[in-house]
């Protein structure tokens, strides 16, 4: 049962931290629980589709499928936190001062929804279809004992959400005018740790070279499976032993969003 | 978008590179071979088909591979180059009995 719970732990973190974070970067939207309730059930009801068709994906182009499913989605998921980080440069300071009334704010915050909805369905989507794989292979497998595993499951599920909704609740605790630009911060490590992942896949379908791998190793200072480990592969993006071209990813991302929030930002500084 | 395209630049590069195939099989969650013994310093394709009926997930941390492996189902990893050295690998979904080695020399 605790091994269970363990695995199941593992799975959903990633998606908790990344729903943690999002719910307290849009705060101050209109419409923000809504739309991040129907992000997760999206999710939930494409997690049981892809599960289903798993066999499917994993033998499509050759073998490599999965590889190329799971880079998609994480890159769909990169252009939408980009997109949200830039837009909150550009609206962040008008929501903190509480612009609901505000007819365009409002308009440009269902957009701003959309995306929402978007990045936590494809959050919940990448890693409940593996925990709805898993616990699937756990029931189906005879023997006894199966009851303890699902229930190590639950227990691993509500273990994932109880992190998820410590970051929510801490980063709440920031001061509105600081708040902005530390979910800012986390969402583009986030986005940065996303497309590392994304081109750990490609090279692993051999559809892009690793330059150098691994090109370094940080196994034994800070292994991946440790707790720290696996918070900061969730928060930062951390692989102790990344391929070169993970790091290009990781830094095209980085700079480029962050080039880009600067950009959003300026206009609105002049003006006001 | 430009990532996209970034991508498209470099995906001949990868489809060009010869590869050196091994099979890896899963059977009542295990690995047969548990060891797998393959050249150093060469990319490798390695297959895996899984014979349970159940889902299994090869992870291997020094390999930095992790992927699904459906019930009945054989899909492909791409490993290495490695240097030489032993890599451990698991079958997270069983990881009791699922548990072998990739030698590279």
């Amino acid at each position: 049962m605790f091994g269970t719970a363990v695995i199941v732990f593992r799975e959903v973190l990633e998606a908790a931290l990344l729903i943690g974070i999002i719910s307290a970067a849009t705060r101050a939207v209109p419409g923000r629980n809504r739309w991040l309730t129907a992000g997760i059930l999206a999710g939930l009801a494409g997690s049981g589709l892809v599960a289903a068709f798993t066999g499917t994906i994993a033998e499509m182009a050759s073998g490599i499928g999965q590889e190329i499913f799971n880079a998609l989605v994480l890159g769909i998921a990169v252009l939408m936190l980009a997109w949200h980080n830039i837009w909150m440069s550009s609206h962040g300071a008008a929501l903190a001062e509480d612009a609901r009334n505000v007819g365009s704010a409002i308009r440009d915050g269902r957009r701003e929804c959309s995306i929402l909805f978007v990045v936590v369905g494809l959050a919940v989507l990448r890693e409940g279809s593996e925990t709805v794989l898993f616990l699937y292979g756990v029931s189906a497998s005879d023997g006894s004992g199966s009851s303890a595993m699902l229930l190590g499951g639950i227990i691993g599920i509500g273990a994932g959400i109880s992190v998820g909704y410590a970051i929510y609740a801490g980063l709440l605790r920031i001061p509105m005018r600081w708040l902005f630009a530390a979910t800012g911060t986390l969402v583009l490590l986030l986005a940065a740790g996303m497309a590392s992942q994304a081109a750990r896949f490609l090279i692993q379908a051999d559809l892009l070279p690793s330059l150098a791998a691994p090109l370094w190793d940080t196994s034994t200072a800070l292994p991946e499976n440790s707790v720290l480990g696996r918070l900061l592969h969730g928060l930062i993006g951390y692989d102790p032993r990344p391929a070169g071209m993970q790091i290009v990813f990781y830094m095209f991302v980085l700079v480029s969003i962050a080039l880009s929030m600067k950009m959003a930002n300026r206009p609105q500084r002049n003006t006001s | 978008m430009k990532l996209l395209l970034l991508l498209s630049f470099l995906l001949p590069i990868g489809v060009l590179a010869a590869d050196t195939e091994y099979l890896l099989i899963i059977k009542d969650h295990r690995f047969q071979p548990a060891e797998l013994t393959v050249p150093a310093g060469k990319k490798i394709k390695l297959i895996v088909a899984n014979r349970d009926a159940t889902p299994e997930e090869f992870e291997s941390h020094a390999l930095n591979r992790e992927k699904v492996v459906p019930g009945k189902a054989t899909v492909t990893i791409f490993i290495g180059p490695l240097s030489p050295g032993r890599y451990p690998f698991v079958g997270e979904f069983n990881e009791k009995t699922a548990q072998g080695t990739i030698i590279a020399q």
